[in-house]
């Protein structure tokens, strides 16, 4: 298709110098800044969990006192939510794919999608000073009337900053929806789309609808702090549950801008290594934006116990069981591709039926937490912390994890070797369940969550859990050695290792600046393996 | 049902059943337990099965063409589309039960504060960090919270509610079986977030009238209980009047300023009195570097300790 000449020159000698990366309007260039970016913020949140962890492994304080205990455990979810998860898919693999998977040059306003990764990094800034300067110990949920109770303003700060790094996802979420309506290769229509490309276009419009309230919140929280307006505060007239509704209407939502450009990725890997069509395409594609959707209107399931009305908590519960359901079918669709497909287990399809097996668990144990009666009992407890890992980390870190040994070939032109990242798999998939499973355990004997310390007899499951982490943290350590040792001695990569179908892997490894070498035309489906 | 029974609660990991509700909560989440276990088995299952099953042969295997089945989506849909509806429905049903608290239940309030519960009957007793209940009878709890927000979860009656500043917010629920139970604060709310516990120890009515009509303190307002214990306990080294005996006298004492040994100042308020009384050495007023008082903590309980502040405040 190109000639080898052509071939020599891609995006990453395209320019030379810092000073070109800091100012590039690439899409593929801008998606490896947030990869490195999104990669130094994961392991500082995850040298938190580790000593979070630590600080669990007995009763009492093992390394720091109470407050210390309560800051760590801010900071880690703090900066693994907004720092890590929300913008780890779309911001990163997004940004790469997203063009590329549409056979466009670039994305469709090339210079917001530069703004909106200073965006990232000056919200990030703000809030690691408000977690580190200002001390901020509120858990990642802020609540008040605890977090304006406080003397400090760091809550303000750490809002703001959870805002601007917001905006960062709006802007890529506008482009994201521009470049899906307008940047389509000749032939490709809505339904010729990858599904990672659904998945992304789906959370996009998630990132703009929902972002903003985050800002109205920001806002209402300033003006009582500095105005003395009563908003939250029941000392000033305020109800400090209204703030649990402005929270979670934004957080709710962006649990699924975690989620679902993960379920975006899962169905490229699963497709790749089966070599087989994907089943149920507009099912899966659907389910997308019915979930999408819907995810508007369940935020109350996080505050069945929290004061509000019976009738809404009734409302909620209901909601959220019909969410349920296309998440239910996305997991039958992709074991059912799998049926008569021809199977090859290279880390990227470990990493997607390791997502498949403990989403399954998180999915189930989700289920179990919207039903009211039974929430009641687990709401706030171990159960409800292991449930969400399972679900973020174990769905859309290991759909990340996936992504970029899916993609590395193409991103960086080396293979990677395969044994070790297998084996870095191995710790990471042991290890999180040794972590996190036992955490239900506890959750459902009743230790509640954000526990400095704990009951004696909470304390064999504790050890367990610490134990795991240790392992997990084995697994990332040779993890980030594969992805260096790839990178400096990895053998080049053809430009399509896996076989796959979709447009990314028709252009050379690395791609050249403008991702193709000619206009590619599609002619059918993106998973046509006949 | 026949998958759940007592003996079974503890396969599904949940704490002992000690109220009305543990059993129908359980009952549930055992549907939803073994429904779970079922569903992880097929969908995991599947998934290792056709990992085997097809693994890659050859480089140049062909696979099937199936893009879709509609029995098959429809089924998958709609199965769980109906599982869920019924769980939806069976958690209402118990939710709706614990929330319609009977007319004629016995009502504590509940005051939740950084970093500790307290409880007062209708009598005005009050206890602080335990509470005693009768068995077989319906409780409810009224519950506020001084400072931020606090939940009360008892984790043997599988209750919780957030506890709000503000505002009441309440939960009921029968003690079934006798003893001492866990409560947890389950809202973070600051450093002593862990070591907000509280026990509820449920007692026989009989143990319960008795426990009742033992109170010493009974049908007396928060100083005269605080009078009693100066006639009891402090009268050895105070005077009511200003005059010092071993220790200062009380008149006057209270909202005064108080040099102490290490030359700042505090105000002789509640906070201070209850260090004083818990742990005299702590901060020595100047004049009384030589006198010895012994810490009273652990042997008063929260009422008296309350009740002598109380009686203070009357000393002019
Ligand atoms: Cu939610
Ligand atoms: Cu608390």
């Amino acid at each position: 298709m190109s000639s080898a000449a052509d071939k020599s020159k891609n995006y990453l000698n395209h320019e030379k110098g810092l000073w070109s990366w800091l100012t590039t309007l690439d899409h593929k260039r801008i998606g490896i800044m947030y990869m490195i970016t999104v990669m130094l913020f994961f392991l500082i949140g995850g040298i938190f969990a580790l000593l979070i962890r630590f600080e669990l492994f007995s009763t009492g304080g093992q390394i720091v006192d109470a407050d210390g205990y309560n800051r760590m455990m801010t900071f880690h979810g703090a900066i693994m939510v907004f720092m890590v998860i929300i913008p780890g898919i779309p911001a990163f693999l997004g940004n790469f794919f997203l063009p590329l998977h549409l056979g466009a040059k670039d994305v469709a306003f090339p210079k917001v999608n530069l703004m909106s990764w200073y965006c990232l990094i000056i919200g990030a800034a703000i809030s690691f000073f408000s977690l580190f300067a200002e001390k901020v110990a509120t858990g990642w949920t802020f609540y008040t009337p605890y977090s304006i109770s406080e003397t400090s303003n760091g809550a303000i700060l750490l809002v703001l900053g959870a805002f601007v790094m917001g905006f960062s996802s709006i802007l890529t979420g506008l482009n994201f929806v521009a470049t899906t309506h307008r940047l389509r290769a000749p032939g490709m229509g809505f339904f010729q789309m990858p599904l990672f490309v659904w998945g992304l276009y789906s959370t996009a419009i998630l990132q703009i609808i929902a972002t903003p309230v985050l800002a109205i919140t920001l806002l209402l929280l300033a003006a009582e702090k500095t105005m003395g307006i009563g908003f939250f505060d029941p000392k000033l007239g305020g109800d400090p549950v209204l703030f649990q509704h402005f929270f979670w209407f934004y957080s709710h939502p962006a649990v699924y801008i975690m989620i679902l450009p993960a379920m975006g990725i899962i169905s490229e890997l699963i497709t790749a290594f089966s070599r087989k069509v994907i089943f149920g395409y507009k099912a899966i594609a659907f389910s997308s934006v019915g979930i999408a959707a819907v995810s508007f209107f369940v935020w109350g399931h996080h505050m069945f116990v929290s004061g509000q009305s019976q009738v809404a908590g009734v409302i909620f519960s209901f909601l959220t069981m019909l969410v349920g359901v296309p998440t239910a079918i996305k997991t039958f669709n992709w074991v059912a591709t799998m049926y008569k497909g021809s199977i090859q287990f290279q880390s990227p399809m470990l990493y997607a039926m390791g997502f498949l097996f403990l989403f399954t668990i998180g999915g189930v144990t989700g289920v179990m937490l919207a039903v009211m009666a039974v929430d009641v009992h687990f709401h706030d407890t171990y159960f409800v912390v292991a449930h969400f890992h399972y679900v973020m980390v174990g769905g859309t870190l290991m759909a990340i994890m996936g992504g970029i040994y899916y993609w590395f070939p193409k991103m960086f032109g080396k293979m990677y070797n395969e044994f070790m990242a297998q084996l870095s798999f191995l710790f990471i998939f042991v290890g999180f369940n040794v972590t996190f499973f036992p955490q239900f355990i506890l959750g459902a004997q009743g230790m509640p969550r954000r526990y400095f310390d704990y009951l004696p007899a909470f304390e064999p499951l504790n050890r367990v859990s610490t134990v795991g982490s240790w392992l997990i943290a084995i697994g990332f350590l040779i993890g980030l050695y594969v992805i260096i040792n790839g990178l400096l001695k990895g053998k080049k990569a053809p430009d399509n290792p896996w076989g796959a179908k979709t447009l990314e892997w028709q252009t050379s490894s690395p791609p050249p600046h403008t991702n193709f070498h000619e206009q590619p035309v599609v002619t059918g489906g993106p998973y046509e393996f006949r | 049902m026949f998958w759940v029974n007592k003996a079974h609660a503890g396969n599904t990991f949940m704490p002992p059943q000690a109220s009305n509700f543990a059993e129908s909560v359980d009952t549930l989440y055992g549907f939803l337990y073994y429904s779970s276990l079922i569903s992880c088995i097929l969908v995991i299952g599947g998934l290792v099965y056709f990992a085997f099953k097809y693994k890659r042969k050859t480089a140049s295997d062909k696979t099937a063409y199936i893009p879709h089945n509609a029995l098959l989506e429809f089924l998958w849909s709609f199965i769980p589309f109906v599982i869920f509806l019924v769980v939806f429905a069976w958690g209402w049903k118990i939710f709706y039960d614990m929330r319609s608290a009977p007319k004629d239940a016995l009502e504590i309030h509940v005051v939740g504060q950084k970093w500790n519960w307290d409880f007062v009957y209708k009598s005005g007793r009050k206890t602080s960090s335990e509470f005693t209940i009768p068995i077989n009878t319906p409780i409810k709890l009224i519950m506020g919270s001084r400072d931020v927000l606090h939940s009360f979860f008892v984790p043997s009656f599988r209750v919780k509610q957030d506890v709000i500043p503000g505002r009441y917010t309440s939960l009921w629920f029968t003690a079934t079986k006798e003893g001492n139970f866990n409560v947890f604060c389950t809202e973070y709310c600051g450093t002593g977030h862990s070591t907000m516990l509280a026990k509820v120890k449920v007692v026989s009515k009989a143990a319960y009238e008795s426990w009742l009509e033992n109170n010493p303190y009974k049908g007396l307002t928060l100083s005269e209980v605080g009078q009693k214990v100066y006639a009891g306990r402090c009268i050895a080294c105070h005077n009511v009047t200003n005059v010092k005996k071993i220790g200062p006298g009380f008149a006057g004492l209270w909202g005064s300023e108080r040099k102490l040994t290490d030359g700042s100042t505090v105000v002789a308020d509640e906070a201070y009195i209850r260090e004083s009384i818990l742990n005299p050495n702590a901060k020595k007023s100047v004049g009384y570097e030589e006198a010895v008082m012994t810490s009273f903590q652990g042997q008063v309980s929260e009422e008296e300790l309350t009740g002598v502040i109380e009686y203070l405040k009357t000393l002019k």
